[in-house]
């Protein structure tokens, strides 16, 4: 920085070499990103001490109580409770990982370094879901190994054990890139995670007041493809018979995750930041 | 280099840039310049890739925006200081940016150390006074060792100290042979930093010229004359073909005459004089005279973007400053 100013010098040249950056680099930055906020450790914690205390909980109380499971119910069904909650806990972070980036106008920054809204947005789903599954499942594991040991009845099958724990961390890391979505879309943390607190609660809610006649079939959609619902299909464990089960509500949830990560897309290539 | 061409953008009906054409060339501070609301951080958003133009282009070295591989290697900007998330630290804060383009870990703790964060590395940058966000927000310019850098206001929060530091920065890092474009409101500022000059208003290109040259033009010298029997005084500067411009406490302004002349007319009348002095009027006036049929938000009047600019306080000054002689690089 001692050069005398010189006219016109030439260009200047940075020591530092330029090569085309790549979706690693992307997601090596979206890593740093996710492990440096607290949001981060306060949600995933919160998740996994509802879901550790919260199915083993009540099993503990049923044990003691009636001296034996709920009859006809697999042994791993009471991990369900802990889990719906726990995706709400994974709502909240899958908005904010993109939610956090509008709100402070970090999104500017993270776009002028990365302008392809595509990579971006890939890198920010890729780390958090990643993240998101790990968290899950384990957690769902170490559930299910309780429930086991907790409650007696018919050991569960190895079926029902990948999906106790892979099967529930997929799904609950889908419901977090559908908030990642929403996130992006709508481009306000508090109104993203309120609507999909909407999306979760409110079929289900919504299926309870459908008295007249003219609406059981609606009704009926509603409960079935309600996200609560569809957790217990991945336990076996539904409110109706005609509800997706077993890999169905993984598949499912991914996909409307993946359009609405496409749209999202889409909308950022058009909009202005 | 930078090259703006035929730039618009619309915001609904309001045109924020309208046709808006210049080049930012290398080896020299440009500074941008225009009243709020001009559209100068529109323009850079633009540059940036951040706002889609509704026509026109911004091209970086010959080439657009997102197809820079690595743009911060290429270009770092300093946009709004808080474009941080301040639950990181500065230096993670900084690192994910790092990443993204591929620049060595070690280069985040040279920049904070050249902005002079290096003490506070670890900690949030929520905590962060504003001139330590806007030296955050330049150590992240910085950070790729870019050819280009732009500033938008960034001397906004910083001390005296601060405000002298960046602008030895600009001009250290000018002659490196880097293009800087510093944008800002102020025009005395400007004057201290920028080589050239490029003044919007309401969107529209007002000037493009060497700041050597923008002075020259601009500044406009006259003759102050205070004077007792300044009725007198008036009458006998009539006569003799001047122009005076009177202003409060019996002071006359006169432009195009040297003051030896009017001393000499004055001793020649018998008229006492209080004061005789030559003045020239501060580059801040050249730039609100200028500007002054643009600007967005007028103090204590009502909004009329067509208004004429108000007639000039000094007769035949400040008329020159759209003649098409004056949007070249002249004496540049």
């Amino acid at each position: 920085m001692s050069a005398p100013a010189a006219a016109p010098p030439a260009p200047y040249e940075s020591p530092i070499p330029i090569r085309a950056a790549t979706l690693g680099d992307a997601i090596a930055s979206e890593w740093t990103k996710i492990r440096s906020v607290r949001a981060t450790v306060w949600t995933l914690g919160v998740m996994v001490v509802l879901m550790l205390t919260v199915g083993p909980g009540v099993a503990l109380l049923l044990a003691t109580d009636r001296n034996g499971g709920i009859p006809n119910e697999p042994v791993l069904t009471l991990g369900l409770f802990g889990v719906l909650l726990g995706s709400l806990c994974v709502i909240t972070l899958g908005v904010l990982t993109i939610g956090s980036e509008f709100s402070t106008g970090m999104i500017r920054t993270t776009l002028t370094a990365c302008p392809s809204r595509g990579r971006v947005l890939a890198a920010k789903a890729a780390v958090f879901a990643s993240l998101t599954f790990v968290v899950t499942a384990v957690t769902a594991g170490v559930v299910a190994l309780a429930q086991t040991a907790i409650l007696d009845g018919p050991p569960a099958s190895a079926g029902e054990w990948t999906l106790a724990t892979v099967g529930v961390g997929l799904y609950v890391a889908a419901i977090g890139l559908l908030s990642l979505g929403v996130g992006a879309v709508v481009r306000h943390s508090a109104g993203a995670i309120t609507i999909m607190i909407g999306v979760v609660l409110l079929p289900l809610v919504l299926a309870l007041f459908m008295f007249a006649d003219d609406l059981r079939g609606l009704q009926r959609f509603l409960i079935d493809y309600s996200i609560p619902n569809q957790i217990g299909g991945l336990y076996g464990t539904t409110m109706t018979s005609t509800g997706p089960t077993g890999w169905e509500p993984v598949l499912l949830m991914l996909a409307v995750a993946a359009v609405v990560l496409g749209g999202a897309v889409a909308l950022l290539n058009r909009r202005d930041v | 280099m930078i090259e703006v061409e035929r730039l618009t953008k619309r915001f609904g009906r309001k045109v924020a840039v309208d046709q808006l054409s210049f080049q930012v060339r290398p080896g020299i501070v440009t500074g941008f310049l225009g009243p709020n609301g001009a559209g100068k951080s529109t323009t850079m958003r633009m540059m940036l890739d951040l706002d889609n133009p509704t026509s026109g282009s911004v091209r970086i070295d010959g080439r657009h925006y997102r197809e820079l591989s690595e743009p911060l290697k290429y270009i770092g900007a300093l946009l709004d200081a808080k474009a941080m998330h301040g639950g990181r630290s500065a230096y993670n804060n900084l690192l994910c940016l790092a990443q993204s383009n591929r620049i060595p870990r070690g280069r985040v703790d040279e920049v904070l150390d050249m902005v002079g964060l290096a003490a506070v590395a670890k900690k949030k940058s929520k905590g962060f006074s504003l001139g330590m966000g806007q030296r955050l927000g330049i150590a992240s310019a910085l950070l790729g060792d870019p050819e280009i850098l732009m500033f938008d206001e960034p001397v906004n929060g910083l001390d005296p100290e601060g405000i002298h530091w960046i602008r030895n920065l600009m001009k250290a890092l000018a002659s490196e042979g880097r293009t800087i474009f510093v944008s800002s409101h102020l025009m005395s500022e400007m004057a201290l930093t920028a080589d050239h000059l490029i003044v919007i208003g309401q969107g529209r290109l007002l000037a493009d010229t060497s700041m050597a040259a923008f002075i020259q033009e601009n500044s406009r010298s006259y003759t102050r004359l205070r004077s007792p029997q300044w009725e007198r005084l008036r009458d006998v500067l009539h006569q003799e073909g001047y122009t005076a411009v009177e202003t409060a406490g019996g002071v006359l302004e006169i432009d195009g005459a040297s003051t030896e002349e009017l001393g000499e007319l004055a001793a020649r009348h018998q008229l006492v004089l209080h004061e005789l002095s030559s003045q020239r009027a501060s580059l801040e006036e050249a730039f609100m005279q200028m500007t002054a049929g643009s600007v967005e938000y007028h103090a204590h009047s009502e909004r009329d973007p067509g208004a004429e600019p108000p007639p000039p306080p000094g007769a035949g000054w400040g008329e020159n400053w759209n003649a098409p002689g004056s949007t070249d690089g002249k004496g540049a």
